[in-house]
């Protein structure tokens, strides 16, 4: 099996230097997109992206609180902040030691932060790092709670790769899960979370 | 002859098993499913151009994202073997197949050394090309599509038919039978609503995804100086297939590369505009190898060629590897719009298509579908990465085999067409000839038409009048003023 | 400036009061017209379908007739973007010939800076953007802006203006079930428009549409634009 797929490896890139035989010229790549957006109203263009793809936008300072009296097991990260727990008396589910699949599935939501949001595009991005915890915990659950910092959010796409490191993992999420399969239009709530609700918070109240 | 050997062509599902104009025939004449694809169609050619037009940077993104691809094209050797370190360092094994039957060897060996019995899969376009499925079942190893529009399709035993949306043929009605026959927890009172039919497919996975052993995917990119795969999605399906199993196992065209992690920075803003028309889709995973206590910790990739080296030996068509499979061209074609995406016989239909199978299977196994189009040029004008179809099409009918009588025609036509004297002569010839024609039909109705041709101009009286030769060619009236 | 008229095969046979129609609006706008009769064809089914080393004795014999004039026109969006587009692919020495080779429209607009030609056509009007036309040449609305300033015209709005008829040189009759779907829709917009002439820049595109609603005696006439910018006295 190895030798074989040696083989296969370096017939293919035989077949490919063949196919290059025209030696066609180097290409230079024009990079004149918008690598940085002009000064805007980042928060609000974010807020008005990620309602439009029917995620709940929470901007007051007791947000935060408000949301999580409604929820009875929430589950959190190891390193979730206690400040965001403040007066939250359901039961909490954290993952230290990693919970079970069958014990995410059942936890009504997930309380994470993020590493990187875009305005531009209403994306957050999660890279498993501070607050954010591994890919499943927020996958499972059915509602996704993900407090954003305002200094965290980016005007464009190329402003948000330029924050981020490939060697963890990222996910992206903009908007609750969501199809288009049927008819083309778009719908929201398959496997995914089918709950995003996003709270923005600055710096000094995010702790 | 010192002609330079041609690397060896694909197989799979990629050769059309009727001709593209016999094919066309019943779905044309298929009136509900004219209305379906209209409807889809116009949908989401509204949604693409709306947030084509909010982008002020849009042409530059095109200009460099077309870049990228023909650098990539020229370089793909060396950034194969680049990507190949950067995930194997990141801790992920790397395989390699020749072609489609291989790739499927190397998945169903990964797979029944997990110990799978069933696997889940994320949407791919790759593992489509090459027949997994059948390769899997042939193995006793259940395959189950996790993407609602696949889910569909597998349930009804059919066959994709666009490359984004895979049933786009089906309306809501017609999904929900097929929920009710084939779905065997499809809840009895389930109706037509594309909510409710989401919520049962939701159901229907729910269990399979939490204890899946090994998942199966393609990716929307690779990246080389990382070793990163990317895999574009909405439903969440993706994230599921690609985080809960212990094993992934990718399957990646070896065109999927790009070189740095920053240039994905292009293309997340040129593909979910130009396929589902959203600013961003719903979902975006980023993985490189294995992350240690997230995600599987057994990590496979299998970079396919199956025919790319084929395509990228063609200097006018390789620009046909540049594809990012946004599906924007299929959904701007009007010829796609009649006919559907079953009449191109290959998992890849449209105007891509049309480009993509002949170039991977041989003209000559495709020959019809180069003629597929009527060089409108829609696609080129839509296509995110400046892929000139129509240039490609054009090209490709030069290599295509031409039927007897129609080679014989043209060049007769090129024999007179060339020499002024013959072809003034021609012309006066041609008037002269069908002069009787035109002036009895020209008496009775007034017009200067025929309402029947003998074949093979009877393809075109059969739908329209043909216009005859004017009682005075535009030369003669020159000649006479 | 020497302008020297490219007929077309298509025109030159069966459309020739098209031809008749460039050469009155340029005479009337004071400039002379020659018709090199050596021009053939510009060799654009023989490529498009294949038979690309048929159609160079053609491209050969459009470069030898035509490299001596200033401009060459061409009631054709089809064909000028074929000499545009292809042709400095086909021929060393064409790329200068191919420059100089316009559309009607752009002669008109863009070299001579012309867009009221002093034709009067009391007709409701409504004008399809034929594909080459459109988006190989990207015409835009010259013809339109040409169109508007005639007086008594009527123009109205045509519905998906911008998709193509279905004709596409050979297609139409290699791919008949298609191209017939697609003529189908676009005579049923062209009648929506309620418009009693449908305008456009190709005679072969029109033929196919002119030819599906002849079928369909809708009693709706298919005109060249340039027939209606040569009205009044261009023959009918």
């Amino acid at each position: 099996m190895v030798g074989e797929a040696l083989n296969a490896r370096d017939e293919i890139l035989a077949r490919l230097r063949t196919a290059l035989a025209d030696a066609p010229p180097p290409v230079e790549v024009p990079r004149r997109y918008r690598r940085a957006a002009e000064p805007a109203d980042r928060v609000e263009i974010l807020v008005d992206r990620l309602e439009d793809y029917q995620a709940a936008v929470h901007r007051d300072r007791d947000a935060l609180p408000r949301i999580l009296a409604e929820v009875d097991r929430l589950a959190v990260p190891a390193d979730v902040p206690a400040a965001w727990l403040a007066g939250f008396d359901g039961q909490l589910h954290r993952d230290a030691p990693p919970l079970p699949l069958a014990e995410l599935d059942s936890v009504d939501a997930v309380l994470t932060g993020c590493a990187v949001a875009i305005a531009d595009t209403g994306t957050i991005v999660l890279d498993a790092g501070p607050t954010q915890g591994r890919r499943a915990l927020t996958l499972v659950p059915d509602r996704h709670i993900c407090v954003v910092r305002t200094d965290q959010i980016v005007g464009l796409v190329p402003e948000a790769f330029a924050r981020l490191d490939p060697r963890a993992p990222l996910t992206w999420i903009s908007g609750p899960s969501a199809t288009s399969d049927i008819e083309l239009n778009r719908v929201e709530g398959v496997h995914g979370p089918r709950r995003l609700e996003v709270v923005l918070l600055t710096p000094e109240a995010a702790g | 002859m010192s002609q330079r050997a041609t690397p060896p062509h694909g197989g799979g599902r990629i050769t059309a098993p009727l001709p593209f104009p016999t094919a066309a025939r019943p779905e044309v004449a298929d009136s509900q499913l004219r209305a379906n694809l209209r409807r889809a169609t116009r949908t989401i050619r509204g949604k693409r151009q709306r947030v084509v037009d909010e982008v002020p940077d849009w042409a530059a993104l095109r200009d460099a994202g077309a870049a990228i691809k023909a650098d990539v094209q020229r370089r793909l050797p060396e950034l194969l073997e680049r990507f190949e370190a950067a995930a194997t360092a990141a801790g992920a094994r790397v395989h390699w197949a020749r072609d489609a039957a291989e790739a499927c060897r190397v998945v169903v060996e990964l797979s029944r050394a997990a110990g799978a019995t069933e696997v889940v899969k994320v949407k791919s376009m790759a593992t489509q090309e090459i027949e997994l499925n059948e390769a899997l079942a042939e193995s006793g190893i259940a395959a189950y599509e996790t993407d609602l529009a696949e889910l569909i399709v597998q349930l009804g035993d059919d066959t994709p038919s666009h490359i984004l949306v895979p049933a786009i043929h089906y309306n809501r009605a017609q999904i929900r039978e097929i929920f009710r026959r084939r779905m065997a927890d499809a809840p009895p009172e389930l109706s037509d609503e594309p909510r409710e039919l989401a919520e049962a497919a939701r159901t229907h996975l729910r269990r399979r995804f939490l204890s899946a052993k090994v998942a199966v995917s393609g990716a929307n990119f690779a990246v080389a100086d990382t070793g990163t795969l990317v895999v574009v999605e909405s439903e969440g399906n993706g994230r599921m297939c690609l985080t809960l199993p212990q094993t992934l196992i990718s399957v990646v065209g070896v065109e999927k590369i790009v070189p740095s992690f920053a240039d994905l920075e292009v293309f997340l803003q040129l593909l979910p505009r130009s396929s589902t028309g959203e600013r961003m889709n719903p979902y975006t995973s980023m993985w490189t190898g294995v992350t240690p206590g997230d995600g599987p910790q057994e990590v496979h990739i299998v970079l396919v060629d199956n025919g790319r080296s084929a395509v990228l030996a063609d200097p006018v068509g390789r620009q046909a590897l540049s594809c990012i499979r946004c599906s924007a061209c299929l959904n701007v074609c009007p010829v796609y719009e009649r006919a559907g995406g079953h009449a191109y016989g290959s998992v890849y239909p449209g105007p891509i298509g049309a480009i993509l199978s002949p170039q991977l299977t041989g003209v000559a196994d495709n020959a019809s579908l180069p003629y597929a189009s009527t060089l409108c040029g829609a696609c080129y004008d839509a296509c995110p990465v400046k892929i000139n179809i129509p240039e490609v099409l054009i090209h490709l009918r030069q290599q295509a085999p031409h039927p007897a009588a129609e080679r014989a025609t043209m060049r007769g036509l090129s024999w007179i067409m060339r020499n002024p004297r013959r072809y003034a002569a021609a012309l006066r010839a041609a008037r002269l000839g069908t002069g009787p024609l035109g002036t009895s039909r020209q008496r009775r109705t007034g017009a200067r038409t025929l309402r029947w041709l003998p074949w093979p101009g009877s393809a075109w009286t059969q739908s329209r009048d043909a216009p005859l030769p004017a009682p005075q060619t535009f030369r003669e009236w020159w000649e006479k003023r | 400036m020497r302008i020297a008229l490219f007929i077309t095969c298509v025109n030159d046979i069966a459309f020739p009061q098209t031809g008749i129609a460039v050469t009155r609006i340029l005479e009337r706008l004071g400039h002379t017209v020659d018709f090199p009769t050596a021009q053939t064809c510009c060799g654009q089914m023989h490529a498009n379908t294949g038979y690309r080393a048929e159609a160079l004795p053609m491209v050969r014999n459009y470069v030898d007739v035509f490299d001596r004039y200033d401009a060459i026109v061409t009631p054709s969006g089809s064909c000028t973007a074929m000499v545009r587009d292809q042709y400095p692919h086909l021929h060393p020495a064409a790329a200068s010939v191919a420059a100089r080779t316009y559309e009607l429209s752009e002669l008109l607009v863009d070299v001579l800076g012309v867009t009221d030609v002093g034709a009067e056509f009391a007709e409701r009007v409504t004008y399809h953007p034929t594909c080459h036309g459109l988006r190989m040449l990207r015409l835009g609305d010259k013809p339109l802006a040409l169109l508007r300033q005639v007086r008594g015209i009527q123009l109205v709005e045509l519905g998906d203006a911008e998709e193509c008829c279905g004709f596409g040189g050979t297609f139409a009759l290699k791919n008949p079930d298609v191209s017939t779907a697609m003529l189908t829709d676009k005579c049923r917009r062209v009648l929506d428009s309620g418009a009693s002439v449908l305008a456009a820049a190709d005679n072969s595109c029109l033929a196919h549409i002119g030819g599906g609603l002849g079928r369909g005696r809708s009693g709706v006439r298919v005109m060249h634009y340039a027939e209606i910018l040569a009205s009044p006295g261009a023959p009918a």
